[in-house]
């Protein structure tokens, strides 16, 4: 391990009071950030706290209107991309920049090719290459197409792709927003070992317990400005929170006293193929059921079956006693059954909209009369809930991509509400939302329970999943693999041993 | 919020600034002296030639042949025969009648006091009064008439201006369907040819109907049947695109070539003529406030589509189906009816071409519509419609397929050859879409 007390050596990174205003809004305010040799440092803040944009100027997309910049004590170019590179700077940003159909080494020595006369030295790239994955510890088939790797091992080229750039900071934006739990340490190892390395890790994540783990030290920016730089084993995590929301949160989840009540969703056996087997569970009044499990056990498979995304092969689904017939997520719509997904940009809204006209989408009919849409009455019953729900937005006129991801939430969650469900699937309900807008969501979901709704909560949040929850189900290789009655109780080992577990208790 | 609307009009409409530039533009260029003969200018006239000549003198009036002169002519005789001048004869035609006009009236031997032309015949008459009066001096002091020319651009004429919707007015009524097809980020290269097959089947059906003397029930039924068969055809289309997942650029390929394939088989390859000229009302008729038919029938569609699109629910869900099909399945819009209405529809408005393109020449011609499509996605695309879905404007395909006609008509007028009106053809719709590219680049930086 390297020495994390490093306050005496020359930083390998140095911001200082970077400020930079958009057209209309001041970004930042005066930001500094230091990052040492060996080190990960943690930044911390709610969405829109200017992490995105002092990261885009580190990486020389957008320009700072004033600040300095230096590595090792000497000024650094960051004013392209490409100059940034050259500084080495490697950013890893949350969305993958790998060409699916190029292999590993081809993605990993793009726009820089070993080049003798003009032609690629595809000998040296596999060299090189094998050596990258040696430093990082991983071996990955170096020939495969990029598209055929999982999210985690993806990741793990773009880290072979910054070091191959001879990256000495490497930026990671929420790296383990894809990943499941063993994933995620698998990705805690390769950060030690390139901490080892002298390497500066700038680590954002909205999870505390990954930043507790892995950071030595945490900056905290708040609404574009520096709030303080802290050491990680010397803070508490509602220390944490309060330093990022500017207020301290007493409980990161809100007590719920509702009375659960009679049996309202009941799914039977549902399967389709390998992927779903014999799914059975039931959702009561006012009851959460937390459904977890590692990435690909089939949580989410399970939720857009019951959706209709996509079509089971068997197994019935019953509401209030009734059997259902769903067919696609229309008729899943009309039977008020909704679903909130997990990729709010490209399953939950259209972003070319507005937040009106996303709101009312599945609500149309409501809306019109002599087969007209009145937009007043979009709006009117709209900003009902842009009150309700705390929107922050400027106009229901705003184009959906011009959100938040917390916002972008909170508009998908609003259609649901209008079409007034009685069965609510929440898929990662605050994946890459920051504290403060996650636990306006944990009350909503507190606030539908109270009118008696059937709430399947999936998440891979362990703390979210025990914290929120009535019971808990537990997914494995498309089974239930277990169920835990009492999850204030139950710790994420549990859990963890469950979501393991390949023989199902319950078929 | 009131500026926020300004640019989000200029967002949609950014077109509109290039289609009023060019319409400046060939105003400018084709100003020339015009020389009126209509109602007014004669009866202006008349009142001119009151003042300067006496009760009882003696006139000849002469007019190019033509309706207009005709007119011109007959209400310039009537005013001076009101004001007590004595018009001696009113000539219609060649400059030949009228030479033998003056020569007749020469050897009369009485005076001629004037002659009252439109322009044409003043300028005759004014390069050859000289030598007829050499042989008849009673002609010498013959002063002659003519309206006042005054200066406007040929482009702006009214006759012009309607020309030039009428010409664009097929090309524009398909361009809605497929505004909307490319909204849902599909494309459509099928529309030119059932333009053609529309045009034959309609003229067939009414062939085979009606024979040599078809009745108006005829023509319309072979003018449903025309459009009815284009639908279908769209629907079909639609089923390729969304059941079989075909990509929509090579399944309108396909059924491009069958289509005009079909046209050709069942004409046989002649234009086949329609007996009945009352066909003709579509294409050629003006029947409200001499505006044609073909153009009313454009803006009451354009105006039905843009309430379709904003007002209606199929409307929304065609813009969520192109800005996410994904995100608008699991809200529960049924994304492969609106795929297949748009197909459909589309298929229909390319059928109501074919008719009208037939109606126009009371002919059913299988090589009508080629390249129509082209022209079709290109008064979208000017018009600020997306390529990659979601986004785009029915009047923007308006002004898209206005600034085509403006741009062909201009260039008629200055006479600019054809290879060379290519050139600027699509120099124009670049710059029309690189200028919307910059509006968009514009939106973005003020977002922040």
């Amino acid at each position: 391990m390297p020495n994390t007390d490093a306050a005496s050596k020359i930083p390998l990174l140095r911001m200082r009071g970077i400020r930079k205003s958009f057209p209309g809004v001041k970004a930042l305010k005066g930001v500094d950030l230091t990052l040492y040799h060996g080190e990960v440092l943690a930044l911390l803040g709610e969405n829109g706290a200017g992490k995105s944009t002092l990261i885009k100027i580190l990486g020389g997309a957008h320009q700072p209107d004033e600040g300095v910049i230096e590595i090792n004590n000497q000024p650094a170019n960051v004013s392209t991309p490409q100059a940034s590179q050259a500084s080495g700077i490697g950013i890893i940003y949350q969305e993958f920049n790998l060409i699916p159909f190029l292999s590993v080494r081809e993605n990993i020595f793009l726009g820089q090719e070993p080049k003798f006369i003009s032609l690629i030295q595809k000998t040296k790239e596999e060299i090189i290459a094998k050596k990258l994955f040696d430093r990082i510890g991983i071996k990955i088939p170096i020939d495969t197409e990029c598209n055929a790797l999982s999210v985690a091992h993806q990741q793990i080229v773009e880290i072979a792709k910054t070091l191959a750039q001879d990256a000495r900071i490497i930026v990671m934006d929420e790296p383990s927003a894809a990943l499941s739990p063993r994933e995620t340490k698998g990705l805690f190892k390769v950060i030690k070992e390139l901490k080892s390395q002298g390497i500066g890790i700038i680590y954002i994540s909205h999870r505390l317990d990954e930043i507790f783990k892995i950071s030595d030290r945490i900056t905290f920016l708040r609404d574009g400005k520096y709030i303080d730089t802290l050491k990680t084993k010397e803070i508490s995590r509602n220390k944490v929170i309060e330093l990022m929301v500017g207020r301290s949160i007493k409980n990161e989840f809100p007590k719920r006293n509702t009375n659960i009540g009679e049996t309202r969703l009941k799914v039977s056996e549902l399967s389709q193929g390998k992927r779903v087997q014999k799914v059975s569970f039931e959702i009561k009044s006012g009851e959460v059921v937390g459904l977890t499990g590692l990435v690909g056990a089939g949580r989410t498979e399970t939720a857009r079956l019951l959706f209709g995304a996509e079509t089971k092969d068997s197994g019935d689904i019953e509401l209030d006693g009734k059997l259902l017939s769903i067919k696609n997520p229309r008729d899943a719509i009309q039977q008020n059954i909704c679903l909130l997904t997990e990729d709010r940009k490209s399953q939950g809204l259209i972003l070319t909209q507005t937040i009106r006209e996303n709101f009312s989408l599945p609500n149309l009919l409501q809306f019109c009369s002599w087969g007209f849409i009145q937009k007043k009455d979009e709006s009117e019953a709209l900003s009902f809930y842009v009150d309700q729900i705390k929107m922050k937005i400027t106009s229901t006129e705003q184009m959906a991509n011009t959100l938040s991801g917390g916002n972008q939430q909170k508009v998908v969650l609003s259609k649901w509400l209008q079409r007034n469900a009685e069965v609510i699937i929440f898929d990662e309900p605050t994946r890459g939302i920051d504290v403060g807008a996650k636990y306006e969501i944990y009350q909503l979901i507190n606030q539908l329970t109270k009118k008696g709704k059937a709430i399947l909560m999936i998440s891979s949040e362990l703390p979210e999943i025990l914290g929120m929850s009535d019971r808990v189900l537990v997914m494995n290789e498309g089974h239930i693999t277990g169920e835990i009655q009492n999850p204030s109780n139950a710790t994420q080992e549990d859990v963890m041993r469950l979501a393991t577990k390949s023989k199902p208790t319950s078929a | 919020m009131k500026n926020f609307n300004y640019i989000q009009f200029l967002f949609d409409y950014g077109t509109l600034i290039v289609l009023v530039g060019l319409c400046f533009l060939f105003s400018y260029v084709t100003i020339e002296e015009q020389s009126p003969a209509s109602t007014t200018s004669a009866e202006l006239l008349a009142k001119v030639i009151k003042k300067d000549l006496t009760e009882n003198n003696n006139i000849i009036v002469l007019a190019r042949q033509g309706s207009e002169g005709k007119k011109f002519a007959e209400i310039l005789t009537k005013k001076l025969i009101q004001y007590g001048i004595n018009v001696h004869q009113t000539i219609v035609g060649q400059p030949v009648d009228a030479r033998k006009a003056l020569i007749n009236f020469g050897t009369s031997g009485s005076k001629l006091h004037g002659i009252a032309a439109d322009k044409h015949m003043a300028s005759f008459a004014g390069s050859n009064i000289g030598k007829i009066s050499e042989t008849f001096p009673n002609l010498s002091q013959t002063i002659i008439f003519q309206p006042n020319s005054y200066n406007w651009p040929n482009f702006l004429k009214r006759e012009n201006l309607l020309n030039v919707m009428k010409q664009i007015s097929v090309v524009a009524i398909i361009a809605i369907g497929m505004t909307m097809i490319i909204i849902t980020a599909g494309i459509d290269l099928s529309v030119g040819s059932l333009i053609a097959l529309s045009g034959v089947i309609t003229a067939l059906a009414i062939q085979s109907l009606g024979g040599d003397s078809p009745t108006m029930w005829h023509l319309w039924l072979g003018s449903i049947a025309g459009a009815l068969v284009c639908g279908i055809i769209g629907t079909l289309t639609g089923g390729l695109v969304t059941i079989f997942r075909i990509p929509a650029f090579i399944a309108t390929l396909g059924i491009m070539f069958i289509a005009k394939g079909l046209a050709f088989i069942f004409s046989e390859s002649a234009p086949i003529p329609i007996a009945n000229e009352a066909f003709g009302w579509l294409g050629r008729g003006r029947t409200f406030f001499g505006l044609p038919n073909s153009v009313i029938l454009m803006l009451t569609l354009f105006f039905l589509a843009h309430i379709l699109m904003n007002r209606t629910s199929i409307g929304r869900y065609i813009y969520a189906v192109g800005g996410n099909p994904e995100a608008a399945r699991l809200s529960g819009v049924p994304v492969k009816w609106v795929l297949v209405f748009v197909y459909t529809l589309t298929g229909l408005l390319a059928g109501l071409g074919g008719v009208m393109e037939a109606s126009l020449h009371i002919t059913g011609d299988p090589k009508s519509g080629d390249l129509v499509e082209l022209k079709v996605i290109a008064a979208v695309v000017v018009g600020g419609t997306s390529l990659a879905g979601g986004q785009g404007r029915i009047f923007g395909t308006l002004i898209g397929a206005f600034i085509i006609a403006v741009i062909n008509n201009g260039m008629n007028l200055t006479g600019i050859e054809s290879h060379m009106q290519k050139v600027i053809y699509g120099s124009v719709i670049l710059i029309a879409v690189l200028i919307d590219q910059l509006k968009i680049h514009l939106m973005k930086l003020k977002k922040y």
